[in-house]
This record gives C-alpha cells, structure tokens and sequence, in this order.
C-alpha cells in the first residue's frame, strides 16, 4: 500500500510495525512515553503497548544505554531514543566499550541487538548541542553500524531492518526533515538496510551525500542541470558500513567526485570516502576528491549556522572547482 | 555550628584509623568473629550443614591457591598481569554462594572467587589475563558475565538483565558486583537510580576492600558506602566482608528479597585487599605494612579454618586433603597456561559483528594473504 507520510510519521509507524512483530522490543528513551518524545515519533506508542514496553526512562544517557546491554543480555531489542545528538556523550562510554565490543568478547554469544536512534544535525534554529552531526565517531567503532535515512520510505523500513538486525546500529534521523513527506510503500522494502542508491543519474560530477544532506545535494542538481551540467547523486544510506561499489562504479564514469556532509571535514567521512575512491578509482579520477562540510569548529549559534551548514551554493562551488580541475 | 564543621563531623580525617573501619561494631554484620567464634546476628539466621562448611572452606583455600599461583605465573612471564583477590576469599565465595543457578553474576575483574563458584574454569579465567581471549568464558551457560574493566558499567547491565527478568517474569536476580572507587563513577549512581525506580531484582555487591589502587575510602565517600543506600531508597547493610558465612547470609537474604519482587539491596562487604592492586601495583607507595599486619588478623580462611576445627567439624586429615587438591589445581593451572595455544591471527575478524561487513571480510582476506606471503621465507 502506498501512503504519503512524513519522514517522522514514518518512523513513528515503522517503530509501530517492529513492536506489534516482536515483543522483544522495548522503547527506551526520555519523553518517549506520555510526550511521545519532543520530535514526537513515539506517539501513541505507549498508550497502545504498556510502560513496560515504552519506557519513560530517568533522565540519564547512560543509564539508558547500560540497561538497554542488560536487556539485550536478556533477549531484549532495546531501541534507545538519544533526544538531541549532543546528548549521546553521556551514553558514549557504554556504547563504545560496551555495546560495541560485547559481540567480540563473548565470541558471539552475546548479541547486542540494540538500535540507538539519535535526531541529528542542524538546521532548526537551536541552541548548542542540539545539532551535531556525531556520525564518525561511532563510523570509526569497530562493532558498530551506522545508518543515516533521507526519505520516508527508508524511514518506514529502516528503522524495522535496523530492529530486526543482530548487531548494534546508530540510526541517524536527519531531524530538520523530520516533517517532509514522501510516498511509502508499506509493501514492498526499497532495498537492503546497508546499501548505498544512486538517487538521480548523470554524468558528469558523482556527488555522495546522506541524512539531511541528500535534499541539499538533489537541489543542487537540479540547479546544475539548469545550467547543462548533469550530476550524479548517490545517497550513501550507510555509513557504517560503507556501501561504495555503486560509487565506483559511478565515479569511473564521472572522473569527478564531491562528498557532502554536514560534520566537519577534517577526518570526517569524506576523508574515508575520499581515501577509498582514490585508492579504487585512481586512474579513472580527473579530479581529486573534493569535500563539502562543516568548518573544523564548534556549532555556531544559529544566526550563523547558514553559513557553516552545506546548502546548494557550496555544493556547486565545488562542483565547479572539480570540473575546472 | 558551620555546615562545614557539620560535614567534617562525620568524616574519618585519617585513613584507616577511626572506627568505622574496624570490625565489631553495631552495623556490622558478622556470624564469625574474626578468633573463629560462631556468633547470632538478629536479623540474619543462617543454617548450613557442616558439609556445607566444609564446602565453603574448601572454596576459599582452592580460590587462595589459584590465586597465589597466577600471581606466580605472572611473576614468571606467563601472564601478563594478574588482579589478586588476595583477602577477599569470604567476600566472593560467600556471595556466589548465596546465588541460585538461574541468578545472573555480573562481575568485575578480580571475582575469580566468584568465578569459582559458577563452575568458570579457572583455566579460562587466566585466558584472558594472558592475553590469548578478550572474554574467555561462556557467559550464558555459566550465568557469570564476562569481566567488565571499565569501573561499574557492569552495575547497569546488570540492572538492565534484571529489568528483562522482570518483565519474563522470572523469580531470579542478578547479583552485581562492584568496588569501593566504583561508588564515585556517575554510571553506578544511575545503575542504583534504575533500579530502585523500577524495583529492579538487582543486588549491589559492593567490595570495600578500602582502596581504588592507590586512594583511600576516604576520597571516594563522606559516609560509610552502604548508608549511600538510603539516598536512593532502598536498604544498605554493611557485612563483614572476611566472614563467609555472614556474607553468605546477607546475600541470601538481599537476593531472596529481589526475587520476590522487594526491589535492589545495597551490600557494603568490608574487607581489605591484601596483595597489590594488580601484579603491575606498588602498595608499599600508598599503604602502611602495619595495616596489612592487622588484617592479617581478620584472615578469611584463617577463622573459618578456626571454627572448623573448635568446633571439630573438619579434622586435620580433611585439611591435608585441602591442601593436596590445592596443589593439584596448582599444578593443572600451572600446566593449563604454559601449554595455552595463541589464538589465530584471523580470530580478531570473526566476531566483530554477527553479520560480518564487506569490508571487515576484505580485511580479513588481506591479512591471511600477508601472511601467506611469508610462507616458505624461512621465519
């Protein structure tokens, strides 16, 4: 069935699908109950399963995660609602020396099955640490996967996939779209969880972008074909793995590569992307790689954060500067 | 009178000098004193069978001899570091005793007395101390978690495993331990907020064994570690931590309580780690040899080996074949770690995840194609 959802409301239902499949999983966040969490996605969600299966949890990051080892101990499917990216570093500790590395200490016997949703990126206006971008610091952790969705279909999707999977996933909500909508197919999935789409077909530039970013770089096509210059957009959908065989395969018909992302450059996942295109791609690059992202700052407050974000205009730049290459 | 003066009032300047610190008083639980003297506590009957004594006894002396002979293994090079749980016997044995086979153990890295008790081979235990395995035994059949290094994370998982055995409705409880210097780390603060918010079937083991390697009690609390408790509403009592059978008791009964849905105890086990933090430590930097001298009085074998034979429940045949299976352990660990193979070099890539990615598998493939590589070049 299709049906026109915003990305929020998709997530909202998708978690909905995921409960009424396995009663395994269990919500766990701040706000999540009563609210339905400050972005709302868990709406309803508590009146209809129980306290104990949407859990108003005490007002610490850890706590939330550290419990939600335990349960995965137990045979539980924690699903961690982190409220604001800048808010995930009181959990940090347990996701990094612990959820991560349960699997390969136990050999397997332990599965950490436990999905940490975070709303990330700027955008909206806020104060400080509510719009981070914290994507390589959990990219850079062995036993850790990293998804970031752009639409409301593989908000709809993944978010199930992500629960279904055995090992632990940050699930990256670009939260200044929360409210686009998008047609759903709740059929039919769009695809495997870890792998990456070429989102509009071109020729001449590859431009790779994820969560929020996707929007900016299809615009920025747009606007470039206007102009007869025809770029190709991939939306990378995972981060962690990286899924870039479709990448190749577009950049040795391009020759010519930008990544944008909204986190700083420096030792970002553009500089990832950047190594490993070049090492693959090397005699097909007319260009170097180029990156498009956040300056090496702190977030600015948001009167100036037009100005540090991505938007089409930087993305063009670079397009320019890689075909003048 | 100054809130300052208040708050200094209840605070022992001096380490290791004030009363708090010595056995015998009120709040302190105790079934043996530290002569072997079998006394009643009110509030903690506890009926053991005199083969169960000389179950008990025999945990602690085998516990004590794999512990000496890991150090010696150290010592030796054949581990690279060892965490002695020397003085620590009753507290981990009395405590995995007062576990049923369903209740989950959640320890840190020096419960090998615990490990004992839920049938973990000692042999697996040294595995991970000499560098061959990160984990080293099986977590679910033995109800033993695996070592947890970082300070007190593990008191939220087991406050987690408990919250999933409540909602199983499961009549079990886990039983998480933790030391002294752990009471300051924020994560076992919000592991105690959990589970007195959720009536978790969760136990706090708390060993105060008086040092976080080199610093004191004193820089970790005000007060006495179990009266903490009370702030996150739930009860505390502080047990002597060299009496095995009072341990035993007062775990008994925190667990017994947890189970039957009574919500998270708070046990302070007072005791004194009588070796070195670990075979890399130094305590002659940052404790005095006369308050290793005095705990030596309160030896936890000592006084139930005292009791056993006052009250001529074990004779010294029965210790002399102590003794004679100590030194077979002894001697099976001791053979059991210098013939431990080395993992495979490939072992590091096969449990990162339980869907192995892409490029982990590359990775593996090019690592076995380096060696490879090597073959036949005479190394």
């Amino acid at each position: 069935m299709a049906e026109t959802l915003t990305i929020g409301k998709a997530l909202n239902l998708g978690l909905r699908k995921a409960m009424e499949d396995d009663a395994k999983v269990v919500l766990m966040g701040e706000d999540i109950g009563k609210l339905g969490g400050v972005f709302r996605i868990t709406d309803g969600l508590q009146k209809d399963f129980g306290e104990a299966r949407v859990v108003d949890t005490p007002l610490a990051e850890a706590g939330i995660l550290g419990t939600a080892v335990g349960l995965a101990m137990r045979g539980y499917r924690p699903v961690c609602e982190i409220q604001f990216d800048g808010f995930v570093f009181p959990a940090y500790n347990q996701i990094v020396t612990q959820v991560a590395k349960i699997h390969a200490r136990s050999k397997g016997r332990l599965q950490m099955p436990i999905v940490i949703r975070i709303p990330f990126g700027g955008g909206i206006g806020a104060v400080e640490h509510h719009s981070e971008s914290p994507e390589a610091y959990f990219a850079h952790t062995a036993g850790l996967k990293v998804v970031a969705v752009s639409t409301p279909a593989d908000a709809y999707w993944g978010i199930q996939q992500a629960i279904a999977a055995p090992d632990p996933i940050v699930f990256l909500e670009p939260k200044r779209r929360y409210w686009e909508k998008g047609a759903v197919d709740t059929d039919t999935a769009p695809g495997p969880l870890f792998g990456s789409r070429v989102v509009r077909g071109g020729d001449d530039v590859t431009v790779l972008a994820y969560g929020p970013m996707v929007k900016t770089a299809l615009q920025a096509a747009e606007a470039a074909a206007e102009e007869g210059r025809s770029l190709e957009v991939i939306d990378l959908r995972t981060v962690s793995p990286l899924d870039l065989d479709p990448v190749f395969d577009s950049v040795r018909r391009t020759g010519r590569c930008v990544v944008v992302h909204e986190a700083p450059v420096t030792l970002g996942l553009g500089a990832e992307i950047a190594a490993r295109v070049t090492e693959t791609c090397f005699h097909s690059l007319e260009a170097p790689v180029l990156r498009v992202g956040g300056y090496d700052t702190p977030y600015p407050p948001s009167k100036l954060e037009e100005e540090y974000l991505p938007d089409l205009d930087r993305v063009l730049d670079a397009v320019d500067r890689s075909l003048g290459f | 009178m100054t809130a300052l003066q208040q708050t200094t009032e209840v605070v022992d300047p001096v380490p290791g000098a004030g009363a708090p610190h010595l056995p015998g008083q009120p709040e302190l639980v105790q079934l043996l004193t530290p002569e072997g003297e079998r006394v009643e506590h009110p509030d903690y009957a506890l009926d053991v069978s005199d083969d169960e004594l000389r179950g008990l006894y025999r945990d602690l002396a085998l516990v004590r001899r794999w512990d000496v002979e890991a150090t010696a293994l150290q010592r030796q090079g054949e581990l690279g570091i060892w965490a002695s749980l020397l003085g620590q016997e009753a507290a981990q044995v009395g405590a995995g005793r007062a576990l049923a086979p369903d209740d989950m153990a959640f320890p840190t890295y020096r419960e090998h007395g615990v490990a004992w008790t839920r049938g973990v081979d000692p042999l697996h235990v040294i595995s991970l101390f000499r560098g061959v395995d990160q984990g080293g035994w099986d977590p679910v059949a033995t109800h033993f978690n695996l070592y947890t290094v970082v300070i007190g994370a593990q008191t939220l998982h087991a406050t987690g495993y408990a919250m999933g055995l409540q909602r199983d409705g499961a009549e079990s409880a886990t039983l998480a331990f933790l030391g002294d210097g752990a009471t300051s780390q924020g994560e076992v603060n919000e592991a105690m907020i959990w589970a007195a918010t959720f009536a978790a079937p969760v136990v706090f083991f708390c060993q105060n064994n008086q040092y976080a390697i080199s610093v004191p009690i004193e820089r970790q609390s005000r007060v006495p570690l179990y009266q903490r408790a009370a702030g996150f509403g739930f009860p505390g009592v502080r047990v002597d931590g060299n009496d095995v059978l009072a341990v035993l008791a007062v775990t008994r009964a925190a667990l017994a309580a947890a189970r039957e849905g009574s919500g998270p105890t708070f046990i302070e086990a007072f005791t004194y780690r009588m070796g070195a933090h670990t075979t890399s430590d130094d305590p002659t930097r940052y404790r005095l040899a006369s308050e290793l001298e005095e705990w030596k009085l309160r030896d936890p074998i000592a006084r139930l080996k005292a009791h056993l034979s006052r009250a001529g429940i074990a004779d010294a045949d029965f210790f002399a074949s102590v003794d004679a299976e100590g030194d077979e352990l002894a001697a099976r660990i001791r053979q059991g770690t210098v013939e431990m193979p080395d993992p495979a070099g490939t072992e590091i890539f096969d449990h990162v995840y339980a869907e192995q990615t892409p490029e982990l598998a590359r990775q593996r493939e090019e690592f076995v194609a380096y060696h490879a590589s090597f073959e036949g070049e005479g190394h």
